[in-house]
């Protein structure tokens, strides 16, 4: 337990500093959003309709971009071995990995909708359900992503094979988060139906996540 | 690495040279008939017309690239359980088959899809979910070729298959979903409602057409993935010697 | 065989799938032939497979 903690803590460290992912994928997350409204024109009205598929779309691709080195930095210098050798289950190891993972990246990601949610003109409870959909889905993203990462592992380019491997399991994830926030804005179907099924994905990631994961560290040679 | 002793994968040989002439001639015939009875026995539907034809094309590509998941799946399985050297092969053999028959699937429809809808592409739930099943092909097919050592590519994409089929009826619910919520414009319909014989006959022939040469396919692309191994063996062996 | 007026959508959905089928027909084919000669070549300089070379002791 206690080495597990330390693992928690020790990642949430290395992914805070400049290299690891925290801080990037903030700042990803923001461009992309940025550059939307470039792309589609400053019609206030067409963004707010769409706002909350293009968060979600920005907090897919930030989350995507620091499964990279979630496990390519530790094999580098040999503390995968040390991870695979241990007597703490794999499958814990690489869960907490994951959570250290989400508190790093996709927490922020959460955090930052309400600031973003002003650049596409979105309303307090529209802004609030992409902020609630985010804070259940990038759990599930992170987790969907372990698998890739942990298949992608010693591959040169990693991260491009990454995502194409990562992204279509990715699919159910999208359609229900941005489903349920897009209830508060056009509302054919009630908030709790797309998010209760959002809720169970994520539960669901939680479990095959890690073991998927872990079966492909084990795998490794 | 120590040389595998391939003396599983040498009697499967056997077994395939003398069963592929047999097997390519009876795909051959049931083709023919399959052929002749779509495109020449089958009547016209009232409401699509001749068009109605590439439904035997379409749906038995559909059946295939299903199918060939589950193929896939079994060998993962027999992969990651029994470490049997022929899962791997039947695994990486059958991936391209079934990119190939989902790719199928996907351009019949389109073409079926144009003089039905009035459009090349619509985003219909069963069109979105199969779209979703080639990219996740695609990702299979960059893994194998992404690692180089064929044990661990095999194992690896192993993972990826199960992953992927657990996936399947998850994506094709959220799409089925996704799809009711954004009516398209237009009334779809698929066809008439119930097959009438005429009309199912032939496709059941094209189905079974379709299984005949996926099986053909299978077993020639297994044989040649032993062969290629083999070749891997010999040079690693012909590159130590000579080092 | 009337195809009716979107004869060249069916004509075309056959051909691609004949297309597509001979492909893959073409490319096990030639894979097949590929690998054989690299076998005969490389067994014609010695590196045999471990049964073969088992016969000859």
């Amino acid at each position: 337990m206690k080495a597990l903690i330390a693992l928690l803590v020790r990642d949430m460290r290395l992914a805070v500093r400049l290299g690891g992912g925290a801080p990037m994928g903030v700042l990803f997350f923001l461009t992309v959003v940025v550059l939307v409204p470039f792309a589609l024109g400053p019609d206030l009205a067409l963004l707010r309709r769409i706002g909350p598929a293009i968060l979600w779309l920005g907090a897919l691709l930030a989350s995507l971009l620091a499964l990279d080195r979630l496990f390519a930095a530790d094999y580098e210098d040999g503390s995968l071995d040390l991870i695979l050798m241990s007597s703490v289950p794999l499958e814990l190891t690489v869960a907490v990995k994951g959570i250290a993972h989400w508190l790093t990246t996709g927490l922020p990601l959460v955090v930052a909708v309400p600031v973003l949610a002003l650049f596409l003109g979105l309303d307090p409870w529209p802004m609030a359900a992409v902020a609630l959909t985010l804070l259940v889905g990038t759990p599930a993203l992170t987790f969907i992503g372990l698998v890739g990462a942990a298949l992608a592992v010693t591959l040169r380019r990693g991260g491009l094979i990454l995502a194409i491997l990562v992204l279509p399991l990715t699919i159910p994830v999208l359609i229900f988060g941005v489903a349920a926030a897009n209830t508060a804005i056009v509302g054919p179907v009630s908030f709790g139906a797309p998010f209760t099924i959002l809720c169970g994905l994520t539960l669901i990631s939680f479990v095959i996540g890690p073991f998927a994961a872990a079966a492909a560290l084990r795998h490794l040679e | 690495m120590p040389v595998m002793d391939l003396a599983n994968p040498s009697r499967f040989l056997i077994l395939v040279e003398r069963v592929l002439p047999w097997l390519a001639a009876v795909t051959v015939c049931v083709l023919a008939v399959g052929l002749y009875q779509a495109l020449l026995v089958a009547p016209d539907d009232y409401q699509q017309g001749a068009t109605v034809k590439i439904m035997f094309i379409h749906v038995p590509s559909a059946w295939l690239a299903m199918f060939c998941w589950a193929v896939m799946s079994v060998a993962a399985l027999g992969t990651l359980v029994w470490r049997h050297p022929l899962a791997d092969v039947a695994a990486k053999a059958a991936a391209p088959l079934g990119a190939a028959f989902t790719f199928l699937c996907l351009l019949t429809g389109s073409l079926w899809g144009r003089p039905m809808w009035g459009a090349y592409w619509v985003w219909d739930g069963r069109l979105t979910s199969v779209l979703v099943l080639f990219l996740m092909y695609l990702a299979v097919l960059a893994l194998w070729r992404t690692v180089e050592d064929p044990s661990r590519a095999a194992r690896a994409v192993a993972i990826l298959t199960l992953v992927g089929a657990v996936n399947l009826p998850i994506i094709k619910f959220s799409v089925d979903w996704w799809a009711t919520l954004h009516q398209p414009a237009s009334v779809l319909r698929m066809g008439a409602p119930t097959i009438h014989s005429s009309i199912l006959v032939p496709l059941l022939i094209m189905g079974v057409a379709f299984m005949l040469l996926f099986l053909t396919l299978h077993l020639a692309a297994m044989r040649n993935e032993i062969l290629r191994r083999r070749v891997r063996t010999l040079r690693l062996m012909q590159a130590q010697a000579g080092a | 065989m009337q195809l009716g007026p979107y004869a060249g959508f069916i004509i075309a959905a056959y051909l691609a799938t004949f297309g597509v089928v001979a492909a893959l027909i073409g490319w096990i084919i030639a894979d097949h032939r590929a690998q054989k000669r690299t076998l005969d070549d490389l067994e014609a300089r010695g590196f045999g497979r471990r049964s073969a070379s088992r016969e000859v002791a």
